[in-house]
């Protein structure tokens, strides 16, 4: 044990711990198929959460650095909803997503927007502030501890012949183009979509016309957060539940919203698809540490490479 | 005659399918003013864009001073003496008047104190001698106007471009400022400007270009171009020469 | 000379502290302190004069921490080539993230977000490769030796740090007064204009993330020395990250004595919280969290702003009252 304290804080990888090796795997295309289609339905819930991601980004033109740790927080709501009050994730739901829209709504407007004095830089700290206030509190109230909870059906699997897919994951793929369905309504049809849409694409002629930017900041910052509540209320009947559970999602999410073009919600639900696919086959190939770093790798490559695309799209 | 300092040869510019700029050419001799007007939306702030190296040409080529410059980054332009300021200025806000044209004096000088030396020089030169100290976030528009001309001076350029420094200024402002810029002629500066205060176009310049959706319609002599019948048409629309000469005419 | 004068002086106030206090409780805070110190200082260079905000410089701090023990460890290699060589392992890796995001154009949310996944994938990495010792961490055989770098007192420690810092200090000092540092800062306030005014915007923030990377590098080199032992959790672990950032944030952003000053408090409410709360975990970063928020909302240039401030407002009064008995007399 180290002298000093410092490094014992530093959240650990989860990951380190279940190694498998690459090697021992017979590569049958029945699993590579079946590999392929897993990783399509865990793209769908990536795509849940780069779709909160992304329409922040394309309205306040910020990545949000709290996405993460709001996730876990969501997680954790979900696990206590069951736990507490014996509540089904699957229904707990239609409470948790009203309220995280709620308290998305109010951060944005009572705390990251007067905090960073309309300065970019300012919103990207007060983000990443958030996010290690949010994921320190879970630290420090529920420990490292992983909980999972059990629900019937949370291993029920559709037989496919050659293969099963897990039905907790065929909800999350129905419930990502839900909500992407609902949010493309909402954006296109109704009136605060409109003023949304006005404040993505001119911010000043927006509150020159009378828009309240406040207000249309932090409705899209409720909304962002709302559909990481509906991600956390899928991933918890198969997902453990830890205080730095969501930080394995952020990069995703990131990735996902860096490949489907920042602030396009089509985008996110393509680049959810692809996400996961390379992460499923990359886990196949690699083992699931070195997996995680395909995950990365391909980020730090799409950023790379297709900057001027991203800030075409953002712009 | 001398060989001219800047040539611009068929250059374009297309942003996806539109045509910014459209086979643009034109020459600019060393030690004039040449004035570049025409509507909004022209191209002609593509176009200096394009000088000063901050996007390339999708086609033709750029000369200064008789060699191929075409694509070259802003600073490397700048080092070889194209300097420009920007129709929206861009102050550094958080620093002092004269920090801000330090910086351009630092493109010639390496030691802090010549910098600093040549940067008051030309504070004071444009009439911000009184404000040097303050912050430049707190300068009104004319004073931001001279602060971005200050900054371009001070990298002791041979050819400056000046994008809109007359347009929101008042009356007695522009009357200020319209002598310095004829001085930098004198002082053997080449100036190339974006003007729409056509009244000071007329006293400045030694030669106007008028573009219009991206092309060069007409150029000449200040003289020769207010009496342009393609350049009225241009600003007021299709007809209206016609309609002009018409009222001439009763 | 002049210039240097400040940095001066408080080194050498600093240097003093071990003669008057013995107790190795403050000598082992102090130490912390100005490790932590030094790796803002590093930030300092980059985010605070460049305005490039990195979220991973733990990608260096690890990088200084792991060649260090490495090199000892697995290839004998003596202690003071080593930490050199750690130095320069951070400012390598420091080239090859910026040459990168840089000449990619990355800004902004972009730039910050490409640190933080370089120093993730390394932290990854660090946890499965065989010559970092993989999960188990490297540690570096006791050896109380000049030759070895380590001490048996806290203060020898303490005054290698104090070097380091001062070190950094004046390279910072000199950047400040330096043609690179007015244009680092130009690109700060304005990358466009600065462009337009012949800098070499890419280059120059290549050196400032390479002088960066070195500074923190050497944090991280320090860091192995004094504690003996590394893992990735330590090394490439976010703290080290949020800490380079939330010290000159805190102490005066794109100041001399900015990161010092932070990292002073930072330490401070660090160990209040843990005396609060013992050994739980996470309370100190969610203190950390708060003073974030809290700073960046209230205290925009920090500490060393702050001061400033009430100086400037103390010479106003003052000058008032001195005119009003000027009046009366």
């Amino acid at each position: 044990m180290p002298r000093g304290r410092a490094g014992a804080r530093a959240p650990r990888s989860r990951l380190g711990l279940s190694r498998c090796r690459s090697s021992e795997i017979v590569l049958s295309p029945a699993i590579l198929l079946s590999a392929l289609l897993n990783g399509l339905l865990t793209g769908a819930v990536y795509a849940l959460i780069a779709l909160g991601l992304t329409l922040i980004y394309g309205v306040l033109h910020i990545i949000n650095f709290a996405h993460g740790a709001l996730l876990t927080a969501a997680m954790f709501a979900a696990y206590f909803a069951f736990k507490t009050f014996h509540l089904d994730p699957y229904v707990a739901v239609f409470l948790l997503t009203p309220a995280f829209f709620v308290l998305g709504y109010a951060l944005q407007r009572f705390v990251i927007g007067p905090a960073s004095h309309g300065d970019d830089r300012n919103m990207l700290l007060v983000t990443l502030g958030l996010a290690v206030i949010i994921e320190n509190a879970l630290l420090f109230e529920f420990r490292a501890d992983t909980r999972t909870i059990e629900l019937p059906y949370a291993f029920a699997t559709i037989n496919l012949g050659f293969t099963f897919l897990a039905v907790p994951r065929i909800l999350g793929l129905v419930a990502a183009f839900v909500v992407a369905a609902v949010l493309w309504l909402m954006i296109n049809l109704s009136d605060i979509g409109r003023a949304i849409r006005a404040v993505a694409k001119e911010k000043l002629g927006a509150q020159l016309v009378g828009v309240d930017v406040a207000h249309v900041y932090a409705v899209t910052f409720g909304l962002g957060t709302a559909c990481i509540a509906v991600a956390a209320c899928l991933l918890v009947p198969t997902y453990y539940v830890n205080p730095t559970a969501g930080n394995a999602f952020v990069l995703v999410a990131f990735t996902i919203v860096v490949l489907g073009g920042m602030g396009s919600i089509p985008g996110a639900l393509i680049g959810g698809f692809v996400t996961g696919v390379v992460e499923s086959l990359s886990g196949l190939f690699l083992g699931e540490s070195l997996g995680q770093i395909g995950i990365f790798l391909t980020f730090i490559f799409v950023l790379l490479v297709r900057p001027r695309g991203l800030f075409g799209a953002g712009a | 005659m001398a060989e001219p300092l800047l040539v611009v040869r068929n250059v374009s510019r297309y942003f996806g399918g539109l045509c910014a700029v459209n086979q643009v050419s034109l020459t600019v001799p060393e030690g004039c003013i040449t004035a570049l007007i025409g509507p909004n939306g022209a191209g002609k702030t593509t176009l200096f864009a394009m000088i000063s190296g901050f996007l390339k040409p999708s086609g033709g080529i750029i000369q200064f001073r008789g060699e191929d410059v075409t694509g070259e980054p802003p600073y490397r332009l700048a080092r070889r003496g194209i300097a420009r300021t920007f129709q929206i200025v861009q102050p550094f806000a958080g620093l002092s008047v004269s920090d801000n044209i330090r910086i351009g004096a630092h493109l010639r000088h390496r030691s802090r104190d010549e910098a600093e030396k040549l940067a008051n020089e030309v504070g004071r030169e444009v009439n911000l001698g009184a404000i040097l100290d303050r912050p430049a976030d707190t300068l009104t528009i004319a004073g931001r106007k001279r602060l971005e001309l200050a900054r371009a001076l001070a990298t002791r350029p041979k050819l400056l471009l000046l994008d809109e420094v007359l347009a929101g200024l008042n009356p007695s402002e522009i009357r200020e400022i319209v002598p310095l810029i004829r001085g930098l002629r004198d002082r053997g500066i080449t100036v190339v400007m974006i003007e729409h205060v056509m009244q000071a176009v007329m006293s400045l310049a030694d030669r106007i270009f008028v573009l219009a959706e991206g092309r060069i319609i007409a150029e000449g002599k200040p003289s020769q171009i207010a009496t342009d019948l393609t350049v009225i048409e241009a600003y007021l629309g299709r007809g209206a020469a016609a309609r002009l000469g018409a009222g001439h005419a009763r | 000379m002049k210039v240097f004068a400040p940095i001066v002086v408080v080194v050498i106030l600093l240097a003093a502290i071990p003669v008057v206090v013995h107790s190795n409780v403050v000598l082992n805070f102090l130490v912390v302190a100005l490790m932590v110190a030094l790796a803002g200082q590093g930030w300092n260079i980059l985010g605070g004069y460049g305005g490039q905000y990195s979220f991973g410089h733990a990608a260096f701090f690890g990088t200084g921490a792991y060649v260090t023990a490495v090199l000892q460890a697995r290839y004998g290699i003596n202690a003071w080539t080593a930490f050199m060589l750690g130095i320069l392992g951070g400012a390598v890796v420091g080239a090859v993230i910026g040459t990168l995001s840089f000449r990619s154009g990355l800004r902004g949310s972009y730039f910050a977000l490409v640190t933080l996944a370089f120093a993730e994938v390394l932290r990854i990495v660090a946890s499965v490769a065989p010559i970092t010792g993989a999960g188990v961490g490297t540690l570096v055989r006791l050896d109380l030796r000049l030759a070895a770098l380590q001490f048996e007192s806290r203060a020898a420690f303490y005054w290698v740090i104090l070097t380091l810092v001062a070190v950094a200090l004046i390279v910072t000092r000199i950047v400040e007064r330096s043609r690179f540092g007015a244009w680092l800062i130009a690109i700060r306030e304005n990358e466009d204009a600065a462009m337009a005014l012949g800098v070499d915007t890419t280059a120059i923030k290549l050196g400032a993330m390479v002088m960066s990377a070195a500074i923190t590098a050497a944090a991280g080199c320090f860091y192995t020395q004094y504690f003996l032992f590394v893992d990735s959790g330590i090394a490439y672990g976010t703290w080290i990250s949020i800490e380079a950032l939330l010290t000159p944030i805190i102490g005066g952003i794109g100041t001399l004595f900015g990161p010092l000053l932070g990292a002073l408090a930072v330490r401070t409410l660090g160990e209040l919280a843990q005396s609060i709360t013992g050994d739980a975990p996470g309370l100190d970063l969610v203190v950390f969290g708060c003073v974030l928020v809290l700073v960046v909302w209230f205290l925009p240039r920090g500490l060393a702003g702050a001061v400033a401030g009430i100086a400037q407002r103390l010479r106003q009064t003052e000058r008032v009252s001195t005119a009003r008995e000027a009046g009366h007399g």
